[in-house]
């Protein structure tokens, strides 16, 4: 067996840290709104949504069908900042409804009915996972096995260049509104009247619903949360990695995600961004040191493993019934 | 009353059980009529019937029944052979996900494995130390459970579902390995495979990778031992374990069941069983990369255990076949068998969660016999109105049933 | 398919035989079988269970008692190693459980019912006690793979022991019927046989009468005599005073994760303490 497959260079790392910090808290912060996804279905139904990812993916699509007919192509367009503003916005809420409406049709069809029936978790487990294989096959159906072509919103230019450490637009763009929107997420649950049945819901559900809460509107609005904040997630992600829009993409991301929200501890809002960054640099990380992207992986999960072990329920552990007004 | 009083009484206790057979009748008629008929027969006749079944299994392929095969698209032996992998396969992880309850999507990991070690052992393409192909498989099993414990220990601790997670990262993380350690040679793979040994007639190779026969047969003799043995575990303190855990994990640990111990047996067994279903694929092909090994395709296993039956040997077995049997025979649904199965899956949830072959499982060595000892018992108590209360002899050695059938062979 | 061939036997099924346990115990009938010294659970900030303790004796029904909130199932959840004791110690026999896990309690001699359910559904009755049977079973994964001989001793005695012991509570006439699909008085009779299956040396019923109505609350004290006269240790979680105070040789009060009391029922019924502990829930379930 050749020696050099797997190369140990820290070297490397030192040599292009802030680049590959920077970057992986951009991938980070995308990882982290989808792993929100996963973890608010949790906290309220303590269940897996496998088909979150494809939730997330439905999303992408969209978001390259708006760029597309907005005349967007593989190289930056020449446009006002408002136009291209607005023609980004325009992109997610498609995006965000669509993903919204993808989470909503997964809730009814593949976890509404089995609840009627108190089924066994590992059943909504298993029609989870189906909902995601013939999300993910219809689009494979329809759209074939390549990805869509690149729709290149805008060309990344350095912003900041402190001591070396250069900042770009797209990186900035994508920390600071993914950020934002955790926040309100997060202020959202806290604060609001929603946030508060969500809240009941999570922590027993049978007593809210005594106490007059509609846990079934509860269940949908937390799934379309999930879907819209997947959907933002889409407009960053196909920034960051254009050529990534096709049927497995949503896959390949959701698993990552799905790691985040573990990593944090699922069912924990704050845990997911946590997680979420974190994956984003473990991931880079070892790519870096270990020379290959395709470690990737791999050392992400031999990371959640090792977390998993010392604390088994995730970095920040608790769940969404526990969180304080 | 009787029934409630601690000590109830002999005679109303058989009179209930009777009772009770016939309200199991009512519930799930066709299916307990069937069983019942089957119980029914004698335990030659029992054999015999499985002999026939057995033989028409094996003849399958010789006998290419018209509209069921799959020929002219795939050959039909090398069709059964795929069916009988996928049975295989679908036995294996039912032991993971239908009886002890843990959701395993990494199981193509061990498949993997398993064809791997069969490569790196046998193919003129890998530079270790050759060794027979038969010796592969016992080989791939031992590797496999190996891998199967490794990944077993640190996640088997955590919760339920974290699991999926961890197994569905470990399928991944087998199949990038495969890509990223040169000596396992990516997509160029391994070629010419050793393959167990034997010639026909004419000196020719018995088992070709176009020859599906001898491979299909030496396939559903490994899954009648497979099957053997996994019955003998079922019906055990482990099979009962599985269940307990399943059912109730916190639970059958606080009536004593050393749970992870037994989630770490019911997974170290489903790798092992995986392990050698993948051995036995890429004996048959003859070739061995890294594009076989996806996510996709372990769900797919899991559509087979989910559609058979969870927990039921004979039902997953027939899930799996089925599921390798549409897309060969029906080739224009070949490209949407994913999509196909993915609905299955939602349906089968919804509408059938237990399977098109449900069967409760059996956990007791001696479960049919005290079946048919209770119905011989009401045969012969009837005519002499059924012992009175109290009347059986309280030392251990005389029981009831054997007075019961002293006295009906007097009769 | 059919079983593989085992040799063919004979079950000596005798359903009117005692049901004594099997086990050698260390300490003679009225020495204490069970030390709960100091036990102290906290959860957070919130002490559950304050420094109590109390002894259980060979051959006793001891009755653990208190308004809702008490500490009665925190007290058993932490001597059956659900809950970890932040202090104090809880021995059987002069050995301390803290520490062990719970299948190792369970064959150490301690065996629990649930106040919910908590049967395996998909199982039949007979099997469920079969469980309960294994715990003190050694096959392992070769023995039940290749059937050695010890597997046919076990599983024998599964059908003779188990039998016995669904006879014993009242239900065998179920024996062959899924657990979930039992009435739910024979639900709750299956949960003590089940745990009398691994053969305790302590048996601990968490509110076994939870749900009856008064004849039945009565069937099952009586059951529950019957179990102590076979030679069990008794451990009994009841709401219901009366009840309570018709079965049990002793009584333990907690009130607020504090014991307040601990004598026989004639002297707890005569306690102020406990009066106005009981008195103050009836008055708060007026409230309610």
């Amino acid at each position: 067996m050749s020696g050099d497959w797997i190369t140990f260079d820290l070297g490397r790392l030192v040599d292009s840290f802030w680049s590959t910090t920077l970057d992986g808290l951009t991938l980070g912060a995308i990882y982290a709104l989808v792993a929100l996804g996963y973890t608010l279905v949790y906290g309220v139904l303590n269940l897996i949504n496998f088909a979150h990812s494809e939730v997330f993916i439905a999303g992408a699509f969209a978001v390259v069908f708006v760029l597309s007919g907005l005349g967007f192509g593989p190289s930056a367009p020449h446009m006002s900042l408002g136009l291209l503003i607005l023609d980004i916005a325009l992109a997610m809420i498609a995006a965000m409804l669509v993903s919204a409406g993808t989470a909503l049709v997964v809730e009814r069809v593949a976890y509404k009915p089995l609840r009627d029936k108190g089924a066994p978790r590992l059943a909504f487990l298993i029609s989870a996972i189906g909902m995601s294989f013939v999300i993910q096959y219809l689009f494979f159906v329809w759209r074939g096995p390549s990805a869509e072509p690149n729709r290149t919103m805008y060309r990344p230019k350095p912003i900041f260049d402190v001591f070396g450490v250069i900042i770009n637009s797209q990186q900035l763009t994508i920390i600071i509104a993914a950020v934002v929107m955790m926040v309100c997420v997060d202020q959202l649950v806290r604060r609001t009247k929603l946030g508060r049945g969500i809240r009941a819901v999570a922590q027993d559900p049978d007593t809210a619903t005594l106490m007059g809460v509609n846990k079934e509107r509860i269940i949908m609005a937390t799934f379309m949360i999930g879907g819209a904040l997947a959907g933002a997630a889409a407009v960053f992600y196909v920034m960051r990695v254009p050529a990534g829009v096709f049927y497995m993409g949503g896959f390949i991301l959701g698993i990552k995600a799905f790691a985040a929200a573990v990593l944090g501890g699922i069912g924990n809002i704050r845990g997911a961004l946590l997680g979420g960054l974190l994956i984003g640099l473990i991931g880079n990380y070892g790519a870096t040191v270990l020379g290959d992207s395709q470690w990737t992986d791999v050392v992400i999960f031999v990371v959640l493993v090792v977390v998993l072990m010392v604390r088994p329920n995730g970095i920040l552990g608790s769940n969404l019934g526990k969180v304080r007004a | 009353m009787s029934n409630h009083s601690p000590l109830g009484s002999v005679g109303a206790t058989q009179t209930a059980i009777g009772e009770e057979l016939a309200d199991v009748t009512k519930k799930h008629k066709r299916t307990a009529a069937l069983r019942q008929w089957w119980n029914d027969r004698s335990r030659l006749q029992q054999w015999l019937m499985l002999l026939v079944v057995v033989a028409l299994a094996y003849l399958l392929p010789v006998i290419n029944p018209p509209l069921i095969t799959t020929e002219p698209a795939n050959d039909f032996a090398i069709s059964c052979f795929n069916m009988a992998l996928y049975a295989l396969v679908a036995l294996g992880l039912n032991v993971v996900v239908g009886q002890a309850g843990l959701l395993d999507l990494g199981y193509i990991g061990f498949f993997a494995v398993g064809a791997y070690v069969a490569a790196l052992w046998t193919s003129s393409d890998s530079t270790f130390v050759h060794i027979p192909y038969l010796a592969t498989l016992p080989l791939a099993m031992i590797v496999t459970v190996v891998f199967g414990i490794a990944l077993g220990l640190p996640t088997l601790r955590l919760r339920g579902d974290y699991l999926a997670i961890v197994t569905l990262g470990f399928g991944e993380i087998i199949r990038l390995l495969a890509t990223i350690i040169p000596g396992l040679k990516g997509n160029t793979g391994f070629q010419n495979l050793g393959r167990p040994p034997g010639t026909n007639a004419d000196g020719e190779a018995l088992f070709t990778a176009s020859n599906g026969l001898p491979w299909y047969w030496l396939v559903v003799t490994i899954i009648i031992i497979v099957a053997v043995l996994l019955g003998n575990l079922e019906r055990s303190r482990v099979g009962r374990a599985w269940i307990a855990i399943r059912e109730d994990e916190d639970a059958a640990e606080i009536m004593g069941v050393p749970t992870f111990n037994f989630k770490l047996a019911a997974f170290g067994t489903g790798a092992a069983i995986g392990g050698l279903a993948g051995a036995l694929m890429g004996g048959q092909v003859g070739f061995v990369n890294n594009q076989k090994f996806d996510v996709p395709t372990s769900i797919l296993f899991l559509a087979a255990v989910v559609l058979g039956g969870r927990g039921n040997k004979v039902g997953v077995i027939l899930g799996g076949a089925i599921v390798a049997y549409i897309p060969l025979r029906f080739t224009e649904l070949a490209a949407y068998k994913y999509l196909i199965f993915g609905i299955v899956l939602v349906l089968l949830m919804i509408f059938r969660p237990q399977g098109l072959f449900p069967a409760k499982a059996h956990l007791l060595t001696y479960g049919s016999r005290i079946r048919r000892w209770v119905k011989k018992e009401q045969a012969p108590a009837q005519p002499e109105g059924g012992p009175p209360p109290g009347s059986a002899p309280p030392a251990p050695g005389g029981s009831t049933a054997q007075s019961t059938r002293r006295a009906r062979k007097e009769t | 398919m059919p079983e593989a061939q085992a040799p063919e036997q004979e079950f000596a099924i005798n359903e009117e035989a005692a049901v004594a346990p099997e086990r050698e115990i260390a300490v003679s009938e009225g020495e204490p079988l069970v030390e709960v010294t100091d036990l102290t659970v906290t959860f957070g900030g919130l002490t559950a269970l304050d420094h109590v303790s109390f002894d259980i004796r060979r051959g006793e029904i001891l009755g653990l008692i208190g308004p809702n909130g008490a500490g009665k199932t925190t007290c058993f959840n932490a001597m059956t190693g659900v809950y970890r004791a932040s202090s104090g110690d809880v021995r059987l026999e002069g050995q301390t459980l803290l520490g062990k896990k719970k299948h190792q309690i369970t064959r150490a001699g301690l065996a629990r019912t649930f106040q919910n359910i908590r049967l395996f559904g998909e199982m039949s009755a007979l099997e469920n006690v079969a469980v309960g049977l294994d715990a003190r079973h050694r096959t392992g994964m070769i023995g039940a793979m290749l059937r050695l001989p010890r597997h046919y001793r076990e599983e024998k005695q599964i059908i003779e022991r188990g039998m016995e012991l669904l006879d014993f509570v009242g239900i065998a006439d179920r024996a062959l019927h899924p657990a979930r699909d039992l009435p739910y008085g024979y639900q709750r009779r299956l949960e003590i046989a089940r745990a009398l299956a691994t053969d305790p040396k302590l048996l601990c019923l968490d509110e076994p009468a939870a749900g009856f109505n008064p004849a039945e609350k009565e069937e099952l004290m009586a059951l529950i005599r019957t179990v102590r006269d076979e030679g069990y240790t008794v451990l009994l979680i009841e709401h219901d005073m009366k009840l309570v105070m018709g079965v049990t040789d002793r009584i333990v009060v907690l009130e607020f994760g504090k014991k307040i009391a601990d004598d026989v029922p004639s002297a707890i019924q005569q306690d102020p303490a406990v009066i106005a502990a009981y008195l103050g829930e009836e008055a708060d379930d007026v409230d309610a």
